[in-house]
């Protein structure tokens, strides 16, 4: 394999993110999410792979409500691959948590272990409103009911980078592949890239004094880092 | 007992007497398979109609997927975990508490072995119906075993329940072979001939009692570490996450404990029943009902003991994450079913079996009524709460179940006592033979064995 070594990951930074949803957004086009309706958002059933999750700090009147972006983790220690029992989600060479929704059974094993809570459940058949249905993305499967899905850190995009270098006889360039979330970002608080590669921008902003993991002392190892607001 | 009732007592063994002559001692236990009233009729159309309606739930659910229940994230488990965990707790009862009765030589026992071992087997089947009605694809269920993976605790789980049912088939089929033979030797017809291959060719021939004797105390033994293992391994589907108030090392002893104190409580219940309906009040006599009170007195206190243990050493550590799981049940949201589960399983029982003179047949009716909701409560209040408090803050959490998910629960004890009617109409529900041996050589053997305790000396001195 050309990319030897290779650890996808991401860091989010907090000071410039505007909390405008456009990943949030992107992610559902791209990767073929229904749009949430009021039923799902009353039942608690929303589907959201990139999400923006409330964290309140301090207590009133010193008080900061803060929207924290939040992608599957893709930790290097997943909790989620060792207790699913029928191996329908793996963890690839390249450091992204897959999840094979035609392997799935839906015990929901999984979603109950993620720390993050960032594995959703096909609680009915998927529906899009209108013709919405028409512009599902080709690259990404539609999930029926009854499986697990989560964010893939866009891993059809990763394909078709690989196959586009394959065919022009060249390596994988590091912008050849960003998920869609990154891509959308008007404010560009989204690095993502080879956290191995020591050139890259998200392997030197993963080492920033400012870079922090979400429940980082429950050693899962995640590869998507914050960079805390500054003061 | 007088010495001339133990030597007037060697009644001979079931071997020596041809079993179409069976004396009219013991009818009343044949009674129940051979004549059925209307009663029995009208029960059972009545709990066909809630398993049906439990039926009919779990095909609205097949349809539409699991969105007909009240589950979302985070509480992606709910009832349907809690009874799986209930029911396969309750199944504790027979086998476990049958084996180590056997294994003692509590010769109290003769009349209620039985019970016990059925609720066990047909239980089972329940607990792991639960899993298959919980699961989000069915159809894939052969996923388990083509691609299972022994680093899950699910797998564990199969493993251990599939290997349970197995052994508690065995250990109460093979009880049943002289009472079948029994059976087939008073029927005619088609009962005849089910009987009669049931009844693997039993004569009750020296040789062929001394096999069945062998088998049972092996099946007795094993039986016992299976089901350790079995409510042990339920419990690590939780404890082997790092979900707060999951990830604890004294869920295997709990959870073990408790499924035996649900078991005894359902056995209780059971026992009553059948004393009542079938009139087999020579056969269960208060005594039964005071042993077994015991037997769940001690089970009290053990649950409250590891339930002590556990909430303790979370409260002084004081862990945040996992405090807000303890305060939900503690005062918060969760403080009804806490509470309430803390009244059945402790209160309420300590109060009726730590008394002889409520610790009748009544009495541990009551008590084990309460217990059986306490322990449902107590699985529920392991399942919900840890979910609806995730560990990164932010998600909004509220669970409430829908109707399909209380039909299925009601359903689903409902074809759980259909079922277990149906056996006593197919098989007697109290052993014949073992209490036909308990009266006969068991009260020799008994003798001696006391004897054999003390060292020689006059008989009858002070």
């Amino acid at each position: 394999m050309a990319e030897r070594g290779v650890r996808w990951g991401m860091v989010i930074d907090l000071d410039r993110c505007t909390a405008c949803q456009a990943c949030v957004t992107a992610c559902q086009s791209e990767n073929n999410v229904p749009p949430p309706d009021p039923r799902g958002a009353a039942e608690l059933r929303s589907i959201r792979w990139m999400d923006l999750v409330p964290q309140l700090e301090g207590e009133y009147p010193r008080l900061k409500l803060r929207l924290l972006p939040r992608p599957c983790m893709h930790c290097d220690n997943p909790p989620c691959i060792k207790v699913c029992p029928v191996g329908a989600t793996s963890i690839g060479e390249d450091g992204i948590v897959a999840q094979v929704y035609s392997r799935c059974i839906g015990c929901r094993y999984c979603t109950t272990a993620c720390p993050y809570t960032v594995r959703y459940f096909n609680w009915r058949e998927p529906s899009w409103p209108g013709d919405l249905a028409e512009s599902l993305n080709p690259d990404v499967s539609v999930r029926p009911k009854g499986v697990v899905e989560k964010c893939t850190f866009c891993h059809h995009r990763l394909q078709k980078a690989r196959d586009r270098a394959a065919l022009e006889k060249r390596e994988l360039r590091p912008d050849d592949y960003v998920p869609a979330c990154v891509e959308a970002c008007p404010a560009n608080a989204i690095a993502f890239g080879n956290l191995n590669d020591p050139h890259a921008e998200v392997a030197a902003l993963a080492h920033s004094p400012r870079a922090y993991r979400l429940l980082e002392d429950l050693g899962t190892e995640p590869k998507v880092y914050y960079l805390r607001e500054g003061q | 007992m007088s010495e001339a009732l133990i030597h007037g007592a060697a009644v001979p063994a079931p071997e020596a007497r041809p079993a179409q002559a069976g004396p009219i001692e013991d009818e009343a236990l044949l009674r129940p398979v051979l004549h059925t009233t209307w009663r029995f009729w009208v029960a059972a159309a009545a709990l066909s109609a809630i398993a049906l309606l439990g039926a009919l739930a779990y095909v609205t659910q097949l349809r539409s997927g699991l969105g007909v229940t009240g589950l979302n994230r985070p509480v992606y488990w709910g009832v349907y975990i809690t009874n799986f965990v209930f029911f396969i707790g309750i199944s504790h009862a027979g086998t476990l508490i049958s084996a180590i009765l056997r294994l003692a030589r509590a010769e109290w026992r003769r009349s209620i072995t039985r019970s016990a071992e059925v609720i066990t087997v047909l239980v089972i089947f329940f607990g792991i119906g639960s899993i298959l009605i919980d699961m989000g694809r069915p159809d894939r269920l052969l996923n388990i075993l083509k691609h299972g993976r022994f680093q899950s605790p699910l797998l564990w789980d199969v493993t251990s329940v599939t290997a349970y049912l197995l052994c508690s088939t065995f250990y109460l089929a093979l009880p049943l072979i002289p009472d079948v033979a029994l059976l087939r030797d008073r029927t005619t017809g088609a009962r005849h001939a089910f009987y009669r291959a049931l009844a693997l060719g039993w004569r009750g021939t020296p040789r062929q009692r001394r096999i069945l004797e062998k088998l049972i105390s092996v099946m007795a033994v094993i039986v016992i570490p299976v089901a350790v293992s079995v409510h042990t391994v339920v419990s690590f589907v939780f404890a082997m996450t790092i979900q707060p108030g999951w990830h604890s090392a004294i869920f295997g002893p709990y959870f073990v404990v408790g499924a035996i104190f649900s078991g005894i409580a359902a056995l209780i219940l059971a026992v009553a029943l059948i004393r009542a309906v079938y009139g087999l009040h020579d056969y269960l006599k208060p005594v039964h009902f005071s042993y077994l009170g015991v037997l769940l007195l001690v089970m009290t206190l053990l649950w409250f003991y590891f339930t002590f243990s556990e909430y303790l050493v979370t409260f002084y550590g004081s862990d945040p994450v996992h405090m807000a799981v303890w305060w939900a049940k503690i005062s918060g949201r969760f403080a009804p079913a806490f509470w309430t589960m803390v009244t059945c399983c402790f209160v309420v029982p300590l109060a009726i079996l730590a008394n002889k003179r409520t610790r009748t047949v009544a009495g541990t009716v009551v008590a084990s009524s309460c217990v059986i909701v306490g322990m449902w409560l107590e699985r529920w209040t392991i399942v919900v709460p840890s979910l609806s408090s995730p560990r990164l803050s932010g998600i909004e959490a509220h669970y409430f179940p829908s109707w399909v998910e209380w039909s299925i629960l009601a359903g689903c004890t409902a074809a759980f006592a259909l079922l277990y009617m149906v056996f006593t109409k197919l098989f007697p529900i109290v052993s014949i033979w073992e209490v036909r041996e308990g009266r006969g050589a068991a009260v020799q053997e008994v003798v001696e064995r006391v004897r054999s305790y003390l060292p020689p000396g006059k008989e009858g001195a002070p």
